[in-house]
């Protein structure tokens, strides 16, 4: 481990930041995609203003949808518990502003492409008023990791780069590993996306004060913050709040702008050197990785005490009007952003929460922003084209594969619907990064299948654990019954036998109890 | 000529004797063929084949007593599995079957036991005069439960 | 406001296939001038014949199979294999020759093993090698290359259209007036002849070291084939792999024995081995996909044509070499199976 930014350094002096890049770990294929972030970045990032209505879905993370704790009709003040964590996996949810509980009914959701889901419908009443603040009396550092870990969970912290997956529970998982390294995932690879890089250059200290309280909930003493090379501005901004902070743990990384270099496993990869197993997790090899953005909320919630109740969102692309990063409540719809903005432009033909590369394609604009979007990109029909053509196995896919699979061969069983196949080629494997679509000059939709696939083979695995167990159920019974009649045979036969033995007798004796019978009547 | 088709000929034979005997010695897929039917076919125990069980009926199908396209809960994707491991040509279903699991009425059950002890996965709980219930997770919906109840309590419910 | 959904990746691929073909078509067209200046204009007559019967055929069959044609013609790729046949056959090619090899290479070889992306073999090579096979007399004539100094008789526009239509030539002229054997078939019958390199090499035919005429095409096809490399059409290791599986051997048995060997400039240089190395033996289709698979092919590839080249009966042997590797891919696509990032090895099957 070692420096990189020379001590000593002002706040008005640009950094020049030359972390070195010969120590990375290597990662197979990638591509060097257009940015496109130029557009969205050229401004600060703009503040939208409170909705007048707020739709918090109870499912904003992975694991159990949270309970309400509130009814209808109720007041509630901003960064007040709505909705507590239900189950081992789960986060809660808090409100984003003050105002009525409205309803708690069924709203259309991005987490399922613009179908209904629970959500608590909150009507603001403008005032902003936030609930007191329990005075925690102890800094962080004195507290127990336990105890930082739950409050951590209390203030509804899920992993901001978009898996959304409660952050506790993660620290939790880590402490039961061995764990060298926390590595801070500022890449930001996809294209169009830059609200981590707009975080990054305003709040740079908030994100690095974030990876000390991790670092103490985790008992460690290294972070890396990985930066991707075409963020000059926040490589330098973060490099002054190092300075500033006077952390030896904190070291900055600059990486070149490769995607999908922000996928965990790879960025294990490349910072680290080290290849997490297949199925297994970076806990697996020393190390875990947190957004950026969890880390400033971390800070937020624990410094700062407010819940997480906001995050910047990046809106983009051809559909946008003016593209911009904003600032804005958990709960405000898509639509209502995207007027602030400017709203759509002449054509604008499907809404995608995510990126150009892994994005979710959803129905309406109806749905609220929440904790998982990171971006709202907008795309015309005309960026699609091209017809599909049978596979000319140029094997330009296997080139460009992260995770060094062949897709050609995975496209040919997939197409066979062959799951033995499909599972000897690591199909589980796929992150689903899309580089193969963007070569494959015959415009195959690889990864759309191999979705399809994926989904299939778990089917197929269900059908047959059903089969198995319905047959041992079978086999059980017919041995059951099997035995039963053994079993009255052999009472059958001793009774035969034992009536052979003793048969006169008996039947004297039978004989003089009827006689005694009708005597008796 | 006729040397070229007896040089032929004769490497002909050869060839076959050489198979044969490879057959023979080396220890080739063997395995129970009857068990790998019985692997494919989905263990719903439901007779609609006309074989009291699967493996009866894989068993036939073996020793090509039966046609690989009778088991409707197996659908087209078994009909498939069967002719490519057993080299024989894929017919159509001979009757479709939607997947469904079967329920009980509660209200009109009189806890007679027929439907519990016709089950060929036991899958159906209960005791004599006492209210009998379907184990929704194990049933396999092979509707050999419907005929034998007398109060008709029985109906299958689709899966979707 | 309401959208209609999409699976990702929301972005379209930049290449596309017939795009890539008329890369290929645009990287044969200088060796293609240079074809016609030194052999006539019998190429041009075959790239007409060879492209009306592929894509002919291609729409017969199509149509045939119930498809919709233009779903196959427009993707190029008949055009191609008809055109890298057009550069295999001579230049005084009868028609039905050319349309033989066309038909066979369009119909069978492609579409009867399922169409683009299905073929195991070379559809232009197997093509080749069927016109080769049946009708052996009329793949030995080649005209006289254009030697500046020599008089050799060549024929006009006119004479070489009649032939190619009818095959028969002008009374005045015969066969051994206007046709040279190739320099492979020099050196062949040559060293058969027990002739030394450089006796045969003094023949003016033979050029400075590949060839008269064979050199400026070999020199054009490199042209074509860098510039597919550089805008990343073709990948490095066939070339590559099919030169040093040629040159290697070639190179070692000419240090040995410089007397009986040709050198390996000369084998670069002669026949198709340019051709074969960079837009033969690169059709992905039929040959392997993993990078180290493409290096076994070429190798394989090179090797196979030194090996028939020196010990075979054939002059050239290309299009068996590049045949008999089309048939080992499966194998060789089994064996250089990439190791999974998170796997421990290949042979850990999850």
């Amino acid at each position: 481990m070692h420096r990189t930014v020379p001590r000593g350094l002002h706040q008005h002096e640009t950094a020049h930041v030359s972390a070195p890049t010969y120590d990375l770990g290597k990662l197979h294929g990638g591509l060097r995609l257009p940015g496109h972030k130029a557009a969205s970045t050229t401004e600060p990032v703009r503040d939208v203003p409170l909705p007048a209505q707020l739709i918090l879905p109870l499912a904003q993370h992975v694991g159990d949808p949270a309970q309400p704790v509130v009814n209808t009709g109720d007041y509630v003040l901003k960064g007040q518990l709505l909705a507590e964590p239900d189950g081992t996996l789960g986060a809660p949810v808090h409100a984003s502003s003050s105002g009525t509980v409205l309803a708690i009914e069924p709203w259309p959701v991005s987490q399922r492409l613009g179908e209904p889901a629970p959500c608590i419908i909150l009507e603001c009443d403008g005032e902003d008023r936030p609930i007191e603040a329990t005075r925690r009396t102890a800094h962080y550092t004195e507290l127990d990791p336990e105890e930082l870990l739950s409050t951590i969970l209390s203030g509804g912290i899920v992993g901001l780069g978009g898996a959304v997956f409660p952050t506790a529970q993660k620290l939790m998982q880590a402490r039961t590993s061995s764990i060298d390294h926390l590595i801070l995932n500022g890449i930001e690879c996809e294209p169009y996306i830059s609200c981590d890089d707009m975080l990054m250059r305003e709040r740079a200290t908030e994100v690095l004060s974030g990876a000390q309280v991790l670092m103490h909930a985790l008992q460690i003493d290294s972070c890396f913050v990985a930066v991707e090379s075409d963020k000059p501005e926040a490589l330098a901004s973060l490099a002054i709040a190092m300075t500033e902070l006077d952390d030896e743990r904190l070291v900055l990384k600059q990486v070149p702008t490769i995607y999908p270099s922000g996928g965990e496993d790879q960025l294990v990869q490349l910072i680290c050197n080290r290849e997490v197993p297949s199925t297994g997790l970076p806990t697996d090899v020393g190390c875990l990785v947190q957004n950026v953005g969890t880390a400033a909320a971390v800070h937020d919630w624990i410094i700062g005490q407010e819940p997480l109740i906001s995050r910047i969102t990046t809106v983009a692309g051809d559909g946008i009007a003016n593209p911009m990063n904003v600032r804005a409540r958990i709960g405000t719809t898509i639509a209502d952003i995207v007027a602030l903005t400017g709203g759509y432009a002449e054509s604008a033909d499907h809404l995608i929460i995510g990126g150009p590369m892994t994005g979710k394609s959803i129905s309406t604009d109806r749905v609220p922003l929440v904790k998982a979007t990171n971006s709202i990109l907008v795309v015309l029909k005309t960026s699609f084209t091209g017809r599909e053509l049978p596979c000319i196995r140029c094997g330009d896919c296997a080139a460009v594969c992260p995770v060094q699979l062949l897709p050609q061969q995975l496209h040919w069983h997939a197409r066979a619907d062959d799951e033995k196949k499909l599972r000897e080629f690591s199909l589980v494997d796929c992150i689903e990064c899309g580089c193969c679509d963007l070569v494959c000059p015959s415009h195959i939709p690889l990864t759309a299948s191999f979705r399809v696939a994926k989904g299939r083979i778990q089917e197929l695995a269900d059908e047959k654990a059903r089969a198995a167990r319905a047959r041992a159920r079978f086999e059980a019974r017919n041995s059951r019954l099997e035995r039963d009649k053994e079993k009255r045979e052999a009472e059958l036969a001793q009774q035969k036998s034992s009536a052979k033995r003793a048969g006169p007798e008996a039947i004297a004796e039978i004989m003089r109890r009827k006689k005694r019978q009708s005597e008796d009547d | 000529m006729f040397i070229a088709i007896a040089t032929i000929a004769l490497l002909a034979l050869a060839a076959g004797l050489l198979l044969s005997l490879a057959s023979r010695r080396l220890p080739g897929e063997s395995g129970d063929l009857v068990e790998q039917v019985n692997e494919l076919l989905p263990q719903t125990q439901c007779a609609q084949c006309g074989f009291p069980g699967c493996r009866p009926y894989a068993a036939a199908i073996v020793e090509d007593a039966a046609a690989i396209n009778l088991c409707p809960p197996g659908g087209e994707a078994t009909v498939r599995r069967l002719a490519t491991l057993l080299g024989r040509e894929a017919l159509p279903l001979a009757k479709t079957l939607d997947p469904a699991v079967a329920v009980i009425d509660e209200s009109l059950c009189i806890g007679c036991l027929h439907c519990r002890n016709v089950c060929p996965v036991d899958a159906i709980v209960g005791a004599q005069h006492f209210m009998h219930t379907i184990i929704e997770s194990e049933c396999t919906g092979c509707e050999l439960c419907i005929a034998p109840c007398p109060v008709d309590c029985i109906s299958m419910k689709p899966l979707t | 406001m309401e959208f209609t959904r999409r699976q990702s990746p929301y972005w379209s691929a930049r290449v596309a296939v017939p795009t890539l073909m008329l890369q290929v078509l645009a990287a044969l067209v200088p060796a293609a001038i240079a074809h016609v200046w030194f052999f006539g204009p019998g190429l041009i007559f075959n790239l007409l014949v060879a492209s009306i019967f592929a894509l002919g055929g291609e729409y017969a069959v199509m149509r045939l199979r119930d498809r919709p044609p233009e779903l196959a013609l427009t993707d190029y790729s008949a055009l191609v294999a008809a055109v890298l046949l057009a550069f295999a056959l001579p230049p005084l090619t009868p028609w039905w020759v050319t349309a033989t090899g066309a038909l066979f290479a369009i119909v069978v070889a492609k579409h009867l093993y399922g169409g683009l992306g299905f073929n195991i073999f070379n559809p232009a090579m197997a093509g080749y090698v069927v016109v080769l096979v049946a009708f052996p007399a009329h793949l030995n004539l080649w005209t006289a290359p254009r030697m500046g100094d020599i008089d050799y008789q060549t024929l006009t526009v006119l004479q070489t259209l009649t032939f190619t239509l009818t095959g028969s030539l002008p009374d005045a002229l015969s066969f051994d007036a206007i046709s040279r054997a190739t320099p492979l078939d020099v050196m062949k019958s040559g060293l058969n002849g027990m002739r030394t390199v450089n006796e045969i090499r003094s023949n003016p035919l033979m050029g400075d070291f590949g060839g008269r005429g064979w050199e400026w095409i070999g020199n054009f096809l490199a042209i074509g084939g860098f510039w597919l490399l550089i805008k990343k059409i073709i990948r490095w290791e066939i070339p590559v792999a099919v030169g040093v599986g040629l040159l290697g051997p070639a190179s070692i048995m000419y240090l040995i024995d410089p007397g009986s060997q040709p050198s390996p400039g000369f084998h670069l240089f002669s026949g198709a081995t340019i051709l074969c190395a960079f837009f033969i033996a690169t059709d992905p289709v039929s040959g392997a996909t993993s990078p180290k698979g493409r290096l076994v092919f070429g190798f394989g590839v090179g090797l196979l044509i030194y090996c028939i080249r020196t010990w075979g009966s054939y002059a050239d042997g290309v299009a068996f070499a590049v045949l008999l590797m089309n048939m080992a891919v499966p194998a060789i696509d089994l064996l250089t199976r990439p190791r999974v990032v998170g796997h421990s090895s290949k042979d850990d099957a999850p």
